[in-house]
């Protein structure tokens, strides 16, 4: 779908006018194409204090082909700054980072990108630790608003020993893959991390299950999940089943339909992914529903429809597949589609949004035990994606929909799939009950 | 060749909805509908760019330019385009045939897998120009000279105008089916109250297999149309009972709209394969096609009704597999009309007539009718010609396999020309 703002602030004559107003100047955000380097141009590393991450920062960009320039050289557009916080010890030491990034992103090119890793506040030594280390959160999160041309800034918090877990996540923050995340702040945790995967099919061999497959944005992820190499079983209800068919043909997949608040659909997708595939190593729980009506309008039938289908749905299926053996493989990924409005709220969607912050609760809460099963459990929450749904929606309503968030756009559907597919990684085993925010740092919420 | 044969495995079937003539499928072509039907099979079995050892179906309206039907539909799906096809065409025997070739190649090891299907449209029928400008235009063709030219131009008649359209009339009796299996029912003395009940049967049938979610693995919704649209859940004996008879005359004008099937546009296609082949790809076995049979009558001078073959069929296939008509735990008796069914269990249940029509030591007996076409039959679904025996085969498997391993359905298809074919299969 076309961005006419985007397209007229990029024109001659529209860009004189947007600057001259002061509106917003979108740029085309860099995104993934498979084959694609990590970065277009070269990165600099710094560090804050006396960090621990920086010689392997440095080694992982370089495997990937990445020049690693200098901080203080010239002129040159940097496509990334990487700051390695992990040696602060207190407030002081922050003036490591303002030396690095200020003239650094001053450097940066469009849609390039500030990457920030740190300890976690929680497990300072010291409250001045503690202070330091939450600070850098107000420092990428208002870096990330002061940003332009579509280049983002986001925070990855390494805990002691889960070091072996950063290059996955380094790689997609770096990468157009992360194209629409920004101002965010990821958590990692210890765990055993497969070494190296095939950065072009990472999903080779692997068998990924999609609900609500049939179109929009969970027909996104059946087609990143297939570029990546992942056979992908598309479920969605018979009365879908048309498009859902087309797009399992499209991607090399197999179509389910069917209804997944039926008494017996996780059992029946149970067996039918041991028969057919000796099970799932990926579930993406993307099948979700509005009924939108103020609370006080709303009847019975709508609040449990959107309940039925976006998360009870979600807990019953896994729970089916937890339950039965083999049905999902050793090192499973399941990432769940929350949602901007379940952070925020909505006015007109407490069903909704009560449903989509529930599955933030419940990927939390499975965590741990997924973390024991060497497999991890996550959600991924879009902001304003562009899609058939908004397609509808009033032009001022969508206008400032799109625009209130620090890349002043909205979102595509496939940014909400390379997020859910970089997920599904084996080298993504480090991030466990996560919440990731597909908005462009929007203003709502967060 | 195979030393030994074997039992085709029937892995699974797709189909579009089915559609009332001249509605949601107006303007789809056979080529359209079988290639959708082949496509929704392909993705429920994740066979894209898969090759199948053949792809065997059918029309039986078909256009002269539809000569390779069924590979031009290939060639149009996600099947691998080396996937070979072939045509075949036994009237409303089409589907069930070709299920049959399909699993007698596997049977001889000929090949490992296959496609049967079918595909009818009553929209988009083949519209030909009459016979005698067809002689005209011919006879244009084969002139070399001017003066050959215009003599044969001469023999144009504005009368030539009027198309020759395809219709469901016997080409020796001059009779439509309806008519033939009026005096089928007059002869049997089907009377009108358990000929509506019958539909009303199939419509309950359909409905509630729709409801708890049979079809969902069956039926891919095609053009925007999710369920068959000849449906009437919410039909009952009072609306029946209202339609007025559109074939027989006087008293034996027991035949309406709602105990005959409508004209209907729909395709159907059936995976089959060898236990190995389904094996290897993690694929169920529904159930096996165990035997066939097809069998003719002459309905133009032996006095027996048009869609009596079946009738005929059955007790050679039942001695043939040491069965008797009681050993089936499912019987899918194709509803061309409700006459139909009710004169072929009438038919089996008359000593006379199975000592002397059909030659057997006596009658074959009665079926328990709670067995009888269990999720719907043709009344319901309606009837796109070539595609209805996909339907019954893919329903039946599925039927079977929901029952449990060893049970037993047997499938009867009468079919225009005094024919029918017959099935049994097992789980």
């Amino acid at each position: 779908m076309s961005d006419w703002y985007r397209d007229f602030a990029n024109s001659g004559l529209g860009a004189t006018i947007t600057k001259q107003l002061g509106l917003p100047r979108p740029v085309e955000l860099r995104r993934f194409e498979p084959g694609q380097p990590l970065l277009p141009g070269p990165a600099v590393v710094g560090s804050a204090g006396q960090g621990r991450l920086q010689e392997q920062l440095t080694t992982l960009l370089i495997d990937a082909g990445v020049t690693v320039s200098s901080p203080t050289a010239d002129g040159e557009r940097l496509s990334a700054v990487l700051l390695d916080a992990t040696g602060l010890t207190g407030p002081a030491d922050l003036a490591g980072a303002h030396a690095l990034l200020a003239p650094a992103v001053k450097r940066l090119a469009p849609s390039g990108r500030v990457l920030v890793l740190a300890d976690p506040p929680a497990d300072a030594d010291s409250p001045a630790q503690a202070a330091a280390r939450q600070a850098l959160e107000g420092l990428v999160r208002s870096l990330a608003k002061e940003l332009r041309a579509g280049a983002t800034a986001n925070l990855v918090l390494v805990p002691a020993g889960a070091e072996a877990g950063l290059a996955g996540p380094v790689r997609f923050f770096l990468s157009g893959r992360s194209a629409y995340v920004d101002g965010q702040v990821l958590t990692l945790a210890a765990a055993d991390v497969p070494a190296g995967q095939d950065e072009d099919r990472p999903l080779a061999g692997r068998t990924a299950v999609v609900t609500g497959a049939a179109r929009g944005i969970g027909a996104a992820i059946a087609r990143v999940l297939s570029r990546d190499g992942a056979h992908v079983v598309l479920v969605d209800v018979p009365a879908a089943g048309e498009s859902l068919a087309a797009v399992a043909n499209e991607v090399g997949g197999t179509a389910v339909a069917m209804d997944i608040t039926a008494p017996d659909a996780g059992p029946r997708l149970a067996r039918q992914l041991l028969a057919r595939h000796g099970g799932a190593d990926v579930v993406v729980h993307n099948a979700g529903i509005t009924r939108d009506k103020l609370l006080v309008n709303m009847d019975a039938d709508r609040w449990n429809a959107v309940l039925a289908v976006n998360l009870q749905a979600q807990l019953d299926l896994t729970q089916a597949l937890l339950d039965t053996e083999g049905a999902l493989k050793a090192g499973a990924r399941v990432v769940s589609v929350s949602s901007q409005s379940g952070i925020a709220g909505n006015r007109g969607q407490t069903n909704y949004a009560a449903s989509k912050a529930g599955i933030i609760g419940m990927v939390r809460a499975w965590a741990p035990a997924f973390a024991e099963r060497g497999a991890t459990v996550n959600a991924v929450a879009p902001g304003f994606i562009v899609t058939e749904m908004t397609a509808g929606m009033p032009l001022g309503t969508r206008e400032i929909g799109a625009r209130l968030n620090s890349l002043q756009q909205g979102g595509l559907p496939v940014d909400v799939a390379e997020t859910i597919a970089w997920l599904a990684q084996p080298a993504s085993a480090g991030v466990n009950g996560q919440v990731v925010r597909v908005c462009g740092q929007s203003l709502v919420g967060a | 060749m195979a030393a030994q044969t074997r039992k085709a495995a029937i892995v699974g079937g797709n189909r579009t909805p089915f559609a009332r003539a001249n509605s949601v499928y107006a303007r789809a072509s056979n080529q359209d509908m079988l290639t959708a039907a082949i496509d929704g099979l392909v993705a429920r079995f994740g066979l894209q760019d898969a090759q199948v050892g053949e792809v065997v179906a059918g029309a039986v309206l078909k256009h002269s330019r539809d000569f390779n039907l069924t590979r031009e539909a290939v060639l149009g799906s996600r099947l691998s385009a080396a996937t070979p096809a072939y045509d075949v065409q036994q009237a409303c025997g089409t589907g069930l045939e070709a299920a049959v070739l399909v699993a007698n190649k596997i049977a001889l090891g000929q090949v490992e897998s296959g496609v049967a299907g079918g595909v009818d449209t009553a929209s988009d029928a083949p519209v030909a120009v009459n016979e005698d400008l067809r002689r005209v235009l011919m006879e244009l063709n084969r002139a070399k000279t001017l003066q050959q030219r215009l003599k044969a131009l001469s023999g144009l008649r504005p009368g030539h105008l009027s198309p020759s359209v395809p219709s469901t009339s016997e080409p020796r009796t001059g009779l439509s089916m309806g008519e033939h299996a009026a005096v089928t029912a007059a002869h049997w003395g089907i009377g009108r109250t358990e000929q509506d009940e019958l539909a009303l049967a199939s419509h309950r049938n359909l409905a509630a297999a729709y409801e708890r979610g049979f079809f969902d693995d069956l039926v891919t919704p095609y053009l925007g149309l999710a369920r068959d649209n000849n449906l009437r859940p919410d039909t009952s004996m009072e609306k029946l009972g209202k339609l007025k008879p559109v074939f027989g005359k006087g008293a034996d004008a027991t035949m309406t709209a709602g105990n005959s099937t409508p004209l209907t546009d729909g395709a159907s296609a059936v995976l089959l394969a060898s236990d190995e082949w389904a094996a290897e790809r993690g694929l169920p076995v529904l159930a096996h096609l165990v035997d066939a049979q097809t069998a003719a009558v002459d309905h133009v001078h032996g006095g027996e009704g048009l869609l009596m073959a079946p009738v005929h069929a059955v007790p050679v296939l039942l001695a043939r597999n040491g069965l008797t008509l009681q050993d089936f735990d499912f019987y899918e008796v194709h509803e061309a009309f409700a006459s139909t069914v009710l004169a072929t269990l009438k038919a089996w249940e008359d000593d006379a007539y199975c000592k002397e029509t059909l030659g057997l030591d006596g009658a074959l007996g009665s079926i328990d009718r709670s067995k009888l076409n269990v999720a719907g039959s043709s009344l319901a679904a309606g009837h796109p010609f070539a595609a209805t025996g996909g339907r019954i085969v893919a329903t039946l498997a599925k039927l079977l396999a929901e029952a449990g391993p060893g049970k037993r359905g047997l499938i009867s298809i009468c079919a225009a020309g005094g024919q029918g074919v017959v099935a049994i299969l097992e789980s």
